[in-house]
């Protein structure tokens, strides 16, 4: 089913809001990190990714790898609208027993591909998903969504040279380059230098675009869908934070939760009347 | 005498007709012996350059996509992607199975940093992992070929050098992942080892027949899960337990009868391993010698066990 830009920028506008309603009612987790992901992942979901919320074992399936899975809100967020799990799970995020877990985990929470939360590791598995399906003769594809801190994980690269190796044209990454990691910003943690020429020069096709500008979403997601030879790269710049005045590219808000008062003022500033 | 890394490397042929069944390389497939199967099957065998994080996770994904993966390095730099086995693993309970060649101080003149003695200890603290340590080729192949039907991820370690064949006419259905096999029958003193320190341990047994001791001797092929009937069975009926294992004395199979006995019984127990060291260069046999480990070493610590009574 294909969307307008207005429809998927509503999704991205009600994930917001349970994002921070999760984390609110955590009173821990990750809001920066989803809220920069959100435009991306309503992008995704809604326009390429060929997933069935009725069946979401379904062996075809696209895979959906959130390597960064501390920003499970967004993910759950995004689960929840497209009817893989009910708004109600949404407020087990981080409860014992609930099916959202902390980080995202695929043998608790319906349409999460892979148990993430030890950053550096999604790419290879999703390249494994994408190799899987060669071998099957499957169209399905593996998407992988990296954090920009991540990507200083060693074995990225290790990943990041493989697929280029093996020609996986069905995998396909998007990073979401928010400038933040846990401590600081990435530039005063670990400079990464031109990273879409560190992509280019492992061999991968790669695609720049400004990650909340829904018009440059959804053609980067048609870029990811349409380039084939070889692994593709969507470099998404993004805020980090985003959504959220208060939050925006402040580190404070990479893993911490809003209190009453900000609470309020965020839920107004997404459009719910309080 | 043969290599018990011939023994995974035959024993991938011999899967092969199950087109699920996949390899995956860290460029040690000669070593490790995954390279009879690229050349018979190199589009089911995926180079993963020296990368083993990698290696490991790209297994998981394919295991979670239906296939059954074998994944072998030096057992050594199993240990680097210990976290991916952890996380990206056994947590997700995917059925990926690891092999680590070239194990102990054993694997000999390389020297220390080569020589894995702390890979049984790490990999068995993980959930739905299973840990093995087979003692001959032929006890090799027919492990390593029931992984393929087992739903729980695993780890065996291999030798690179070669060690008497002690299983050539025995029933296959008399080995199976997670039971002992009872080599020698005795009443004095029961000697549980694995891999290269099984047959170490039958020449003890021999030099302590010798003396008039009868020992009995298992093939503890399996260190997770542990077969604690057995365990609990030869301490009843030998009253002292030897554990001997080419591996620290720190959490190998020496750590897991000791975990088990602490809460059934207060059975003597003596533990040949490495004693908290790393090695150094060296042939086999003086690797053994220098650690401790050989028959004359597990005779001895068969007398103190006996000793303990």
């Amino acid at each position: 089913m294909q969307h307008t830009i207005e429809e998927l920028e509503e999704l991205a506008r009600k994930c917001r809001i349970e994002i921070v309603k999760m984390v609110y009612r955590a009173q821990a987790g990750h809001p920066g990190g989803s809220l920069s992901e959100i435009d991306l992942l309503a992008g995704l979901y809604g326009t390429t990714m060929r997933v069935r919320s009725d069946e979401p074992d379904w062996e075809d399936r696209d895979r959906f790898i959130l390597s960064k899975g501390h920003a499970s809100p967004g993910m759950y967020a995004l689960l929840a609208e497209r009817g893989f799990i009910s708004h109600e799970d949404l407020t087990s995020y981080r409860v014992l027993g609930g099916v959202c877990q902390g980080h995202v985990d695929m043998k608790w929470c319906p349409g999460v591909d892979f148990s993430a939360g030890s950053l550096g590791m999604g790419l290879s598995y999703g390249m494994g998903c994408a190799i899987a399906a060669k071998l099957d003769g499957s169209e399905r594809r593996a998407f992988v969504m990296l954090g920009d801190g991540e990507i200083q994980e060693g074995s990225v690269w290790e990943a990041a040279m493989a697929a280029a190796h093996h020609e996986l044209g069905n995998l396909k990454v998007i990073l979401d380059r928010n400038r933040i990691q846990n401590d600081d910003f990435c530039e005063t943690q670990m400079r990464m230098f031109d990273i879409p020429a560190k992509w280019r020069a492992f061999g991968w096709n790669v695609k720049e675009i400004n990650g909340h500008d829904m018009n440059e979403v959804v053609e980067g997601m048609n870029y990811l869908a349409e380039t084939n030879d070889g692994p593709s790269i969507l470099i998404a710049h993004t805020v980090k934070g985003k959504g959220v005045s208060f939050m925006e590219d402040n580190p404070s808000f990479h893993g911490a939760a809003p209190n009453d008062e900000q609470y309020a003022l965020a839920l107004s500033e997404l459009g719910v009347a309080v | 005498m043969a290599a018990t890394r011939d023994g995974y490397g035959q024993a991938l042929l011999e899967l092969a007709e199950n087109k699920k069944v996949v390899v995956l390389e860290a460029d040690l497939g000669k070593s490790t012996k995954s390279l009879h199967f690229r050349k018979a099957y190199p589009e089911r065998t995926i180079s993963c350059g020296i990368g083993e994080q990698n290696m490991l996770l790209v297994a998981a994904g394919m295991a979670s996509s239906g296939y059954i993966p074998f994944a072998s390095t030096f057992a050594i730099f199993t240990e680097r992607a210990f976290e991916q086995m952890r996380n990206g693993v056994a947590r997700p309970g995917l059925a990926v199975h690891l092999c680590g060649s070239h194990g102990g101080t054993h694997t000999g003149t390389d020297g220390s940093s080569a020589q894995s003695i702390e890979d049984l200890a790490i990999f068995r603290t993980l959930p739905n992992v299973t840990v093995m340590h087979p003692s001959d080729e032929v006890s090799t192949r027919i492990l390593t070929k029931r992984l393929a039907t087992s739903t729980n991820a695993s780890y065996m370690r291999t030798a690179r050098n070669k060690t008497p064949v002690l299983y050539d006419d025995t029933p296959e259905d008399s080995i199976q992942i997670g039971k002992g096999i009872e080599l020698k029958n005795g009443t004095d003193v029961a000697i549980v080892a694995c891999g290269v320190l099984v047959s170490e341990s039958l020449k003890a047994a021999e030099m302590l027949a010798q003396e008039g001791i009868q020992a009995t001797v298992i093939d503890m092929h399996t260190i997770k899960p542990l077969d604690t009937d057995l365990i609990d069975n030869v301490a009843q009926r030998c009253g002292c337990i030897v554990t001997a294992e080419d591996h620290s004395i720190i959490g190998g199979l020496g750590g897991a009868v000791a975990e088990h006995l602490s809460m059934t019984a207060t059975t003597p127990l003596e533990r040949v391993g490495v004693k908290d060291r790393f090695g150094e260069s060296g042939q086999s046999d003086e690797m053994l010698e220098l650690m401790e480990l050989s028959a004359p070493h597990i005779a001895k610590a068969a007398r103190r066990a006996m000793q303990r009574k």
